[in-house]
């Protein structure tokens, strides 16, 4: 109301610098999104660049002919439908995994009381400090035993035991910040703890859990250490590890492999794109008055 | 804690939260545990894993303060992490803060500053070495343009970039900042959490644009800022990827970060039990940071 009020005026002279603030700033906008989208332009026209006409100096910036068939090439070489399959069977099982379980695991270090909280979850930080190329054999060794290797096992299930110290602790902050008044009502009415998580955090921590979501679609499908490490097999292979067999297979193929990763990052936009709808504004107070 | 008898109620809610953590719990147990022990006692051995290992007591921790690429990689990702992360959280919460107005086509102008993040991988590295090439480069062929209706250059004799070993590193920091799109994003979804009543009663009580973000957007924003903080401090003290691939620690081990010098002695010199060593001081190193954040925390932090 009181929004509105302040809004719409009719002074022509607030009018003026409010339209020229808009304009300023998308004018900023422009300027930045540009800046910011030159190493994507470069792929882009490196991807539509004859092969022969790749690495020559001062290369123009618009290739002429624009060459699709780069498109066609890149993605028939390869099974890329096969390494399509698995990237989703994992990138889905990844997403529901960590979002379910992050927010679980954040509920109870957020949202609950039990004795040695703190420590536990200094102890859920500490796991991203120590760099992974110490723990990288031994956990090789553990699947391994497991008899995982080669299957996609090891790049899905552990993404339901927690989904990484980095989504615990992003979720954690998110439901740190719910009100307790709006807990304490949904106890009186009689909603279990469980019952508080479902209908009352996770409804109100949406961008965050589209946040995560974002992150771990993003992370899986351009996931290169993990299928590198247990993959062996092509039929199990995934679509980050066919773009890197343009690298290896006879030198780098820079046309195909741009054109196979402006492929295969379109989807990851379009998803980006979609997920903002969750971004809304005001959602976590405007349920309580005074 | 278990010095007064809980309730019967605490013990519930207890029994309850760690019901909650117990996917975690259960999840480190089986697949973080092990490889951590592991590689804490590899600190105290030495392995070239191929030979059996062999125990050796405190002889690589001795070592690291004889050797003098363990003090250079220390400073330069001392000086990394001191340039990339407060630019990094600055540039973040402004892009977020710019991207957060209600303007048409706001969702398009989203997506494109997150492109750079998506894109990110080793195809993008090799595309910023192409840029940062001191001749042929895009950098510095847009340096040398010339000032408008005169004869000369911006910068006749732009620096050589990752070439030189005084402007490796400002060359990283600044590919660093392509990458804001990550924070940005969780700084958006944390601006959503800020109720629009909250801003409009600041209106009211004639508060200016600068008082609304120091007393409404910052405070409430603080948890937001808490965990991207913590994440820029864990993740730059482990920055590797941009110089293994790019610079390969060089010129003149300018850019030999830690993380890179621990990665060369496991997996090309071979010495396995040195690098868990390494591991384990980085580890003490960002945990000490971390907890000091942490108590720091409370006097700006603000949940609710």
């Amino acid at each position: 109301m009181v929004n509105g009020r302040l809004r719409k005026t009719t002074d022509p002279r607030v009018r003026f610098w409010r339209n020229l603030k808009t304009a300023l700033t998308y004018l900023v906008l422009i300027g930045l999104s540009c800046v910011f989208l030159i190493p994507f332009f470069w792929m882009l026209s490196t991807s539509l660049t004859e092969a022969s006409k790749v690495i020559v100096r001062d290369r123009e910036w618009i290739p002429h002919p624009f060459m699709w068939s780069n498109y066609y090439k890149a993605l028939t070489v390869l099974p890329f439908q096969l390494f399509l399959k698995n990237t989703l069977i994992i990138t889905i099982c990844c997403i529901i995994g960590q979002t379910l379980s992050a927010s679980l695991v954040a509920f109870g270090f957020s949202r609950m009381r039990f004795p040695g909280r703190n420590v536990l979850f200094i102890m859920v930080l500490s796991t991203m400090m120590l760099p992974v190329q110490v723990t990288q054999i031994p956990t090789f060794v553990i699947f391994t035993h497991l008899r995982w290797i080669d299957t996609l096992k090891p790049l899905i299930v552990p993404a339901f035991f927690g989904g990484g110290a980095f989504f615990i602790f992003l979720l954690r902050q998110f439901f740190m910040t719910i009100p307790s008044e709006l807990e304490d009502a949904a106890k009186i009415d009689g909603c279990s703890s469980l019952g508080i998580y479902w209908n009352v955090a996770l409804p109100l921590s949406k961008p965050a859990l589209a946040t995560v979501a974002i992150f771990s679609f993003m992370g899986h499908w351009n996931d290169f250490m993990g299928p590198l490490i247990y993959i062996q097999s092509m039929e199990n292979k995934t679509l980050a590890l066919g773009l890197n067999s343009f690298r290896s297979l006879h030198g780098t193929e820079y046309h195909l492999l741009m054109a196979a990763s402006i492929s295969v990052l379109l989807p990851v936009l379009i998803i980006f794109f979609c997920a903002q709808k969750y971004f809304v504004q005001g959602i976590v107070l405007s349920g309580i008055k005074g | 804690m278990g010095k007064n008898k809980l309730t019967k109620r605490q013990k519930v809610e207890a029994v309850q939260g760690f019901m909650f953590i117990s996917p975690w719990m259960i999840g480190f147990i089986v697949f973080a545990a092990g490889p951590v022990i592991a590689s804490l006692v590899l600190s105290f051995c030495k392995w070239d894993i191929l030979t059996p290992v062999q125990f050796v007591g405190l002889k690589n921790y001795v070592k690291m303060t004889n050797d003098p690429l363990i003090k250079k990689s220390l400073t330069n990702t001392l000086y990394y992490a001191s340039a990339a992360i407060p630019l990094g959280m600055v540039g973040a919460l402004s892009t977020a803060l710019l991207l957060n107005q209600k303007l048409k086509g706001m969702r398009l102008f989203r997506t494109l500053f997150y492109v750079p993040s998506v894109t990110a991988g080793v195809a993008t590295l090799l595309l910023w070495m192409l840029i940062f090439n001191p001749e042929l480069g895009l950098l510095n062929r847009a340096l040398r343009h010339q000032i408008p209706f005169t004869h000369i250059p911006f910068i006749a004799d732009p620096p050589k970039w990752l070439g030189d070993p005084h402007w490796a590193m400002p060359a990283l920091i600044i590919m660093a900042l392509w990458g804001v799109g990550g924070g940005m994003l969780i700084y958006l979804a944390g601006l959503q959490g800020i109720p629009e009543e909250l801003y409009e009663a600041s209106l009211l009580d004639g508060a200016n644009a600068r008082q609304k973000f120091w007393y409404v957007t910052i405070p409430l924003l603080s948890p937001t800022i808490f965990f991207n903080l913590i994440m820029s401090i864990i993740g730059s003290f482990q920055v590797f990827n941009a110089a293994f691939i790019m610079t390969g620690g060089g010129p003149m081990d300018a850019t030999r970060f830690y993380v890179l010098y621990l990665f060369q002695n496991a997996f090309q010199y071979f010495r396995m039990g040195y690098a868990s060593a390494m591991a384990w001081l980085l580890f003490i190193i960002i945990l000490i940071l971390t907890l000091i954040q942490f108590k720091i925390a409370p006097k700006w932090v603000h949940y609710q």
